[in-house]
């Protein structure tokens, strides 16, 4: 076939899809960057460009730095511990251990459960006094009931648990389908030379990961900004701003405060974010990982 | 790998096999208790939601005051519609585009290719100011086709099968071209049948994706005719039903039920499935 006319073809396949990309992630990024600098439009008063003034006004905003802290905690704890259980969990459902499907199903099943649905069933696990959380502590420690989402020193942790738990069997499928793939040659040579399952570990299966463990860490990264669906209806950010978010804030400015300029500023600020996350694991990425 | 592939008699590795599968049962036990409160929560008289008692009475009144409680119907069928559009048009919209990038050498495919995977990382969720003011000045403010439209062309979609479409033998597209075959019916009859393990694996993820998908359709969408299950219970289980956690933990699991029903009937496709799209 003639090159203008496989050109053509492409084209004619690619635009369909182009068209909804770029009219749902290039140009609102684009956008959203365009409309931080302006203030918000109003019935009264169309939209005035003021600069820089929106980030400013972040800037000068308590909630929005405790909101970011907020999230690099966030970020800081669900990724290495869904990562790490995500491996663990791999391991054992690889392994020779009694009752490995039940164990795999059992590591899955968050997966498949709608975010909105978790944070139902967690809210009710939390309950104070009622709620299985509270009854084991008792049970378990003689604990008074503890309002685990309600006060400011463990409402964060209380969704960083909800979140690994939600993610760390979806994770663990691709650590399982990576330890599949590794050829059993590598572990009878490590055999035959005495190396002890930590060494094997570390020196076979461990570099062998790597590719996957990238793969995960990107996604990890990307959720850890992302999955917040949750604390929007465990805790609406709350209390006093203790679980807000990025993401949640972006959505508080926008759909409730309706000041989409500060929004349209946040949302820039969480694109640099992202940007940085995914250009920090690339160089990472070219040095460290080694891809078969 | 836990289980060691290395034969070993002495006792001390067999105690560390004995802990780990302690550990690991530990950590399957809490992974599923919230979920298995759920259900005896919402399988007993409300009475027994935090009580323990082994011959509790069961009952199904539960469901059927959630049901009676809101338009569940109305948003199961919601949610149906959605993910059925979202997911023909991804198959429709990433066949041809991945076909397109795996098999046409044309110039600017890789800047073109590189600008779909943007997507993988700037994701719609997070661009919801800009994509409510589009939704508003198309006029598609709460309706199901402005929950679906900023996900139906994927990244994730495009490179999957792109992927998948660059492992088809040339030989194969070239015997159909002598035997007539025009671009789309080789996309159609070579490419297509051979790539169904991974729409298999795209379409299962996409489903649950959509299926679970909130924060988007919960600022898209307004009225019981357009919001979707995961919306619906939130407004459920945020208008005052009193806290009858009996009844909050009936609607949940009902919303789970078909996913979770599919995954435990078909849990090795499922996950293998996931696994498949993962490794590419």
């Amino acid at each position: 076939m003639k090159p203008a006319r496989t050109t053509l073809h492409a084209w004619l396949m690619l635009t369909p899809a182009m068209l909804l990309l770029v009219g749902f992630t290039h140009y609102p990024a684009i956008a959203t960057l365009w409309h931080s600098l302006f203030t918000t439009p109003r019935a009264t008063r169309p939209a005035r460009f003021i600069g820089a003034e929106n980030y400013l006004a972040l800037a000068d905003d308590p909630v929005f730095w405790q909101a970011l802290w907020n999230n690099l905690v966030y970020a800081g704890a669900t990724i290495p511990l869904s990562i790490g259980l995500a491996l663990a969990m791999a391991m054992w459902v690889n392994g020779r251990l009694a009752g490995r499907t039940a164990l795999r199903i059992a590591y899955f099943t968050p997966t498949v459960l709608p975010m909105i649905a978790v944070a139902n069933l967690w809210l009710f696990f939390y309950t104070p006094d009622y709620g299985l959380l509270d009854q084991l502590t008792a049970t378990l420690f003689g604990w008074g009931p503890t309002n685990w989402i309600g006060q400011q020193e463990t409402a964060l942790g209380a969704m960083i648990a909800v979140a690994v738990w939600k993610e760390a069997g979806f994770f663990m499928i691709f650590y399982l389908a990576a330890l599949q793939a590794v050829p059993p040659n590598l572990y009878e040579a490590a055999a035959i030379e005495g190396a002890s399952r930590l060494r094997v570990f570390l020196r076979v299966t461990l570099p062998l990961l790597g590719p996957t463990t990238l793969f995960i860490a990107v996604n990890a990264v990307i959720n850890g900004f992302r999955l917040v669906d949750h604390i929007i209806v465990m805790t609406r950010g709350g209390p006093d701003n203790a679980t807000a978010l990025l993401l949640t804030h972006i959505y508080e400015l926008g759909f409730r405060f309706w000041d989409t300029a500060a929004a349209s500023a946040l949302t820039m600020i969480l694109l640099a974010m992202l940007a940085l996350a995914a250009a920090a694991q690339f160089a990472f990425a070219a040095r460290r990982v080694h891809y078969r | 790998m836990s289980a060691t592939t290395i034969p070993q008699a002495s006792a001390l590795p067999r105690l560390g096999t004995l802990l780990e599968t302690v550990a690991a049962w530990l950590l399957a036990l809490a992974w599923v208790a919230p979920l298995l409160y759920a259900v005896w929560a919402a399988i007993h008289p409300t009475g027994y939601a935090t009580r323990f008692e082994l011959f509790a009475p069961l009952t199904l009144a539960n469901f059927a005051a959630a049901w009676e409680a809101a338009p569940f119907a109305r948003y199961f069928l919601n949610t149906f519609a959605l993910v059925t559009m979202v997911v023909v048009a991804q198959f429709v919209l990433c066949t041809l585009a991945a076909f397109a990038f795996a098999r046409a050498a044309f110039p600017g495919s890789g800047i073109l290719f590189g600008l779909v995977l943007v997507q993988l990382m700037i994701m719609p969720d997070i661009l919801l100011v800009e994509n409510y003011r589009t939704m508003r000045a198309l006029g598609l403010v709460d309706t199901i086709l402005a929950i679906g439209l900023p996900y139906m062309a994927s990244a994730f979609g495009i490179f999957l099968l792109r992927q998948t479409f660059k492992q088809v033998p040339k030989e194969l597209e070239e015997a159909a071209r002598v035997e007539g075959c025009g671009t789309l019916a080789i996309l159609l009859r070579v490419y297509v049948p051979l790539a169904k393990p991974t729409y298999l694996a795209y379409g299962l993820t996409s489903v649950s994706y959509h299926w679970n998908n909130f924060l988007w359709p919960l600022v898209i969408t307004n009225s019981v005719e357009t919001r979707p299950l995961t919306v619906g219970l939130s407004v459920f289980a945020s208008t005052d039903q009193g806290i009858d956690w009996a009844i909050i933990s009936a609607a949940t699991l009902m919303t789970s039920a078909p996913l979770l029903l599919g995954f435990l009937l078909f849990q090795r496709q499922f996950v293998q499935s996931f696994m498949r799209a993962g490794i590419k």
